[in-house]
């Protein structure tokens, strides 16, 4: 676990300088900091249960099975990307991971969809959708709620609570920020999100929980990112730089775990001197690989595929003139 | 286990139902008017509720993962009897009720199909789907694209669209160009009965998602159904338009309801001024069937397009620009004239809701109107 957050928090530090050569472009919003819950999740599911978060969704992305090549690739609108380079920061998908999505909120009902899914097949999985602190006011997740305690689905809510919604504290948009109240009828627990260990066995609490037929239980993963609300967000009008320093130095996840791994004796200074060094290896390889990887080749069969799937194309998408329309059927302009 | 409270409301729905509709009939003998699909022998007739109900048994019948949620259509039967007796054949497990939560069970919906099941999303009225409109268009029409062709979505939703009779503005309004104009979606208007069968089993079968826009007043009429379209595997493709009624001198192009104001017209002006009317029956929004407008306008020379839509930025725009656009504008011998719905709030007293939308005399001035007849002779 501890190499898997030094290698996320890399990949994000590399997405971070990558942003700032404006090799990236659009929306970054990065997780620096909430590491633990991407890894101590994972670690607790298996890979038939079910993921699915928002915006903020590099470190699921590898976690569930893509690499760092693959998530930077796609940041840089690049072929390789996880989506091949058609959705960008926002919209990344993997086995069992259902994105990344740009919708605050839109994402709960998602996942209480997948949920009935595991229902629906008569599997023993769960899912687990995230969600954050700006997010849990929104209507749509009192709905899956709803539905979720209703019908007993094995789904996992939880609210990464970092304190800040964009810019607004949770005080400030929250009429009650105990989060992991939230499931008025159903239970719900407030667990340190920069704690790994506390995360993993919450996570691992709530799946059995969830598997077991008991319904929907709530996770608050209390954590923080020490970077803004995205890359165009200095993070520091709306806090005090001395929050965000105390922070870093005294609940980091990553610290926290090498404390533990020193303490009980799991591991000597210069082995995870070697780990860390191992991850700045990797991750600076894949950075390399995929900056050196092509963008989607400026063809208009690539720029319309998968509108719709491949064999079930409507006959004919319009460019930006009609002259620009593309036959499927023909594989070519339709009107030239 | 229906109780007895829902019984009763059951029954007393149904009552009001059948009176609203037989206080709407028009009288138009439908089975004329309506070419049949297949030979006259081994026809039935059959409404469009039966139609889609049938469809949908079948459907369900045919593949596990294909499941129908919405508000009442389990217990109640349907709001408006559509899913009748599904819950009896398929139990609670395929055929679900949900709480009056349309955001909620429509993400639902789309996070079961992205999980691989393929859910059919019935909304008592596609009015309400605008609670839902992120869902469908963000999280279901756009995610194969946004995902690099990884995270298809088979999802098929449905519901009546377009007015009802003394509903008013919020239950009334036609949405088909605000879902005809999304890339990802495909968007299905039928009108008879075999439309219906035929394209709700494409809708189903169709690995995208599709919204298939109802019509309430059509549910309860009748319609020939031929031999061929009551096999279970009869499926329309979706995206090909039908020539309701062949003619010579003008087109109408048209969808859903509105087609029996224009099969009445064409009756109308075929005696008045012996005029050959040939109706198009879109069937298709997203896809428009592009080569039957074109083809049927280089026919005739000249068009009209009815729809019960609020005339800007809607399906008779689209098809006008279309038109201008390709080589059937040099066949055009006059403008083509779009019969809308009216730009208001549809209004409830039933003296203003009939100028609402189109209707047969509307339909008439129209035809009359590009063939420089009547008051423009």
């Amino acid at each position: 676990m501890y190499k898997q957050m030094i290698i996320i928090r890399r990949m994000e530090m590399a997405a971070d300088a990558l942003y700032k050569a404006k090799k990236i472009r659009g929306f970054c919003h990065l997780s620096v900091g909430q590491e633990a819950i991407a890894v101590g999740i994972e670690n607790a599911i298996s890979k038939e249960d079910d993921v699915i978060t928002s915006y903020r969704c590099h470190g699921f992305t590898y976690m569930r099975g893509s690499s760092v090549k693959e998530v930077l690739g796609e940041l840089m609108g690049r072929r390789i990307g996880v989506s091949n380079g058609k959705g960008g920061s926002m919209h990344m998908y993997a086995d069992g991971f259902y994105g990344g999505n740009g919708i605050v909120g839109a994402q709960v009902p998602l996942g209480a969809g997948l949920a009935f899914a595991h229902q629906y097949r008569g599997k023993k999985n769960c899912t687990f959708t995230l969600y954050g602190d700006g997010a849990a006011n929104q209507g749509q997740v009192f709905e899956a709620f709803n539905m979720a305690k209703l019908w007993n689905l094995p789904c996992v809510f939880a609210c990464e609570n970092n304190k800040y919604g964009m810019g607004t504290s949770a005080s400030r948009s929250s009429a009650m920020t105990e989060y992991y109240k939230r499931g008025q009828y159903f239970p719900g627990l407030k667990v340190n999100g920069m704690d790994i260990l506390a995360v993993y066995q919450a996570s691992k609490f709530a799946k059995d929980w969830a598997i077991s037929g008991n319904g929907p239980l709530l996770l608050e993963y209390e954590t923080y990112r020490y970077g803004g609300h995205s890359m165009s967000d200095p993070g520091t009008t709306y806090r005090t730089r001395e929050e965000v320093q105390n922070m870093r130095s005294r609940n980091d996840p990553i610290a926290g775990l090498k404390g533990h791994l020193l303490d009980f004796e799991i591991a000597t200074e210069e082995e995870i001197k070697s780990f860390d060094k191992a991850a700045r290896k990797y991750v600076d390889e894949q950075v390399k690989l995929a900056e050196a990887a092509p963008e989607p080749e400026k063809k208009m069969d690539i720029l319309f595929e998968d509108v719709y799937v491949p064999g079930s194309e409507i006959p004919i998408l319009r460019g930006r003139i009609r002259d620009d329309s593309w036959d499927f059927a023909k594989k070519g302009f339709a009107y030239r | 286990m229906v109780s007895n409270i829902a019984k009763t409301a059951n029954l007393a729905s149904s009552v009001l139902k059948s009176s609203v509709a037989q206080s709407l009939k028009i009288n138009h003998p439908l089975s004329q008017s309506v070419r049949s699909a297949g030979t006259a022998a081994g026809a039935t007739t059959i409404t469009v509720r039966d139609a889609l109900n049938k469809a949908m048994e079948e459907e369900l019948d045919r593949d596990p993962d294909v499941f129908l949620m919405g508000e009442e259509v389990a217990q109640y039967n349907g709001a408006y009897k559509i899913s009748r007796g599904l819950l009896d054949k398929f139990g609670p497990h395929r055929i679900i009720d949900t709480p009056i939560t349309e955001m909620g069970f429509t993400g639902l919906c789309v996070g079961a199909a992205l999980s691989g099941l393929k859910p059919i999303c019935e909304f008592m009225t596609i009015n309400f789907a605008m609670q839902s409109i992120d869902q469908i268009i963000n999280s279901a029409a756009k995610t194969f694209y946004m995902s690099g062709g990884k995270q298809p979505c088979n999802i098929t939703f449905r519901g009546p669209n377009g007015a009802a009779a003394g509903v008013a503005a919020q239950h009334s309004q036609d949405y088909s160009a605000w879902y005809g104009s999304i890339p990802g979606m495909k968007v299905i208007s039928p009108f008879s009965a075999e439309d219906y069968r035929g394209l709700i089993k494409a809708a189903i079968r169709d690995p995208n998602p599709v919204m298939f826009l109802e019509n309430e007043l059509l549910y309860g009429e009748s319609f020939e159904l031929s031999e061929e379209a009551a096999s279970p595997d009869f499926v329309i493709p979706i995206g090909k338009a039908k020539i309701e009624r062949e003619g010579t001198d003008v087109s109408v192009i048209s969808h859903t309801r509105n087609l029996l104001f224009c099969l009445e017209a064409a009756k109308v002006v075929k005696e008045k001024y012996g005029v050959s009317v040939e109706v198009l029956n879109l069937r298709s929004i997203k896809p428009l069937d592009l080569d039957a407008i074109f083809a049927t306008v280089k026919k005739t020379g000249h068009a009209i397009t009815v729809e019960a839509g609020f005339p800007g930025f809607g399906v008779g725009s689209e098809i006008c620009a279309q038109v201008m656009e390709s080589e059937a504008f040099d066949y055009l011998d006059a403008p083509i004239e779009r019969i809308t719905g009216c730009e208001v709030p549809t209004p409830y007293a039933k003296s203003l809701e009939d100028f609402a939308f189109p209707d047969t005399p509307t339909v008439v001035r129209g035809i009359e109107k590009v063939l420089s007849l009547g008051e423009w002779a």
